[in-house]
């Protein structure tokens, strides 16, 4: 079995284990999340030895050159001696105000010390400082704005979440690490259509997306519909509605499951609502976010509807497994 | 002379046929429910693959690959009808296309070389 090396101590790894897997059976405080190879919260470096190939997954190759893996992915078939990853990949911030967007979604808006190059619809792991509690979320905001605007959702029991929601104040100390994704706007072919399709907070990357079509002066339609159980799951629509009449070209279709009484609002499944206003998808180029049973059904739904592979661009928010 | 590979456009075909093609597999009732819950942009990437491998194209696929890659849905039924219809379908892409018959034949082929590999015979 392969000796995992670390801090000056080794470590004799488990048939089939992973890095992370093995730090963690230690009692080790290693940063993770999603555990398989998404949310890149607990990248770490290689000092001796060569990462495996597959623990490299998703990482840009400036990154790979450095020795950069991701723990949760890593089986070393050799003797392996790791670090953690460089502070310079961390950028030290600070909350700088919590809101709330509804019943069940906060805005959180960080502050960080040095600026993050970021594109709207990526992603960041934002680590709370004193423990290393690590999760993944979508970047709602545009780069000039001075903070970067986060949807967090409360999940029961979700330690984050409920960390953000309940206790979090501006000023509370926070690393960020990121960003990473390819869900993003990218200028060129103006004229596409756009059709954006989110769930719950899966409208923070299409809310970022949208204002960076809108800025980088894409004309042609831009639809976003946005998925809730009932009315009370949807947000940002006064935001959104004031978008709608500022651009003439984007439109925002909010869709609910049950009790969507209201004018404007429609009601029953998102895969209905796509059915009747956009059967046929040739040309179009698609954003889809959230839930990622939702998200790879409608990656197929759209691509069967005409929509080309390589216009899919989709963000999956992958649970964090319970503890 | 260009090999079959070139003779049928290379890289590009293989991006011209594979979103024409896996639209076919995917609403096809005989092989669709083999296809049902998978990852959409892995099995993208592994459409490629086969393509670029029947067009004559570089790659890396080896029988054990095919047989190993197979054996999961071979134990949910796959066989020789299955086998026919992606082949069909596969023709039915290049026709669109625009693909010379005499080119898909050659295709065919080396699709059919695969066969016993892929149903684990």
């Amino acid at each position: 079995m392969a000796v995992l090396s670390y801090q000056g101590r080794h470590y004799e790894m488990l048939a089939g284990e992973s890095v992370l897997e093995c730090l963690l059976r230690q009692g080790m405080q290693v940063p993770n999340s999603c555990r398989v190879g998404v949310c890149q919260s607990c990248l770490m470096r290689a000092r001796e030895g060569a990462p495996p190939d597959s623990s490299q997954k998703g990482l840009k190759e400036t990154m790979k050159g450095r020795g950069y893996f991701l723990a949760c992915l890593c089986r070393p078939e050799s003797n392996f001696g790791i670090a953690e990853a460089e502070d310079d990949l961390k950028v030290p911030g600070t909350i700088a105000e919590v809101g709330r967007l509804s019943a069940s979604v906060v805005e959180v808006r960080l502050r960080c010390k040095r600026t993050l190059d970021y594109r709207p619809g990526q992603y960041v792991t934002i680590i709370r400082t004193p423990d290393g509690l690590a999760r993944s979320y979508s970047i709602a905001s545009l780069p000039e704005e001075s903070t970067i605007a986060l949807h967090v959702r409360k999940i029961p029991s979700g330690r984050m979440s409920t960390w953000l929601h309940e206790e979090a104040r501006p000023g509370d100390p926070v690393a960020v690490q990121g960003p990473a994704g390819d869900c993003f706007y990218v200028p060129g072919r103006p004229e596409q259509p756009l059709l954006l399709v989110g769930t719950g907070t899966g409208l923070a990357p299409l809310y970022g997306i949208v204002r960076d079509a809108l800025r980088s002066r894409h004309s042609g339609p831009i639809r976003l519909v946005h998925g809730a159980v009932e009315p009370s799951g949807l947000y940002l629509r006064r935001e959104l509605e004031e978008l709608t009449s500022r651009h003439p070209h984007f439109e925002y279709c909010p869709t609910v499951l049950r009790d969507g009484a209201e004018a404007g609002v429609h009601t029953g499944s998102i895969d209905q609502l796509l059915a009747a206003r956009f059967p046929k998808l040739a040309d179009w180029r698609g954003f889809l976010c959230g839930d990622p049973t939702l998200v790879n059904s409608l990656k197929k739904k759209v691509f069967l509807a005409g929509m080309s592979s390589r216009d899919i661009h989709s963000d999956a928010f992958v649970p964090t497994p319970a503890a | 002379m260009p090999t079959l590979y070139e003779q049928i456009g290379g890289e590009a075909a293989v991006d011209a046929a594979v979103d024409l093609f896996y639209r076919k597999v995917l609403t096809d009732d005989r092989i669709s429910h083999f296809f049902e819950g998978v990852d959409m942009d892995r099995q993208i990437g592994k459409q490629k693959a086969f393509l670029t491998m029947v067009f004559g194209g570089p790659n890396n696929y080896s029988g054990l690959d095919m047989r190993k890659g197979h054996a999961h849905l071979v134990q949910r039924g796959l066989n020789d009808t299955h086998f026919d219809a992606v082949v069909e379908l596969l023709g039915q892409t290049l026709q669109e296309l625009g693909v010379a018959p005499e080119l898909i034949q050659q295709v065919a082929s080396i699709a059919e070389s695969t066969r016993n590999d892929v149903l684990s015979r």
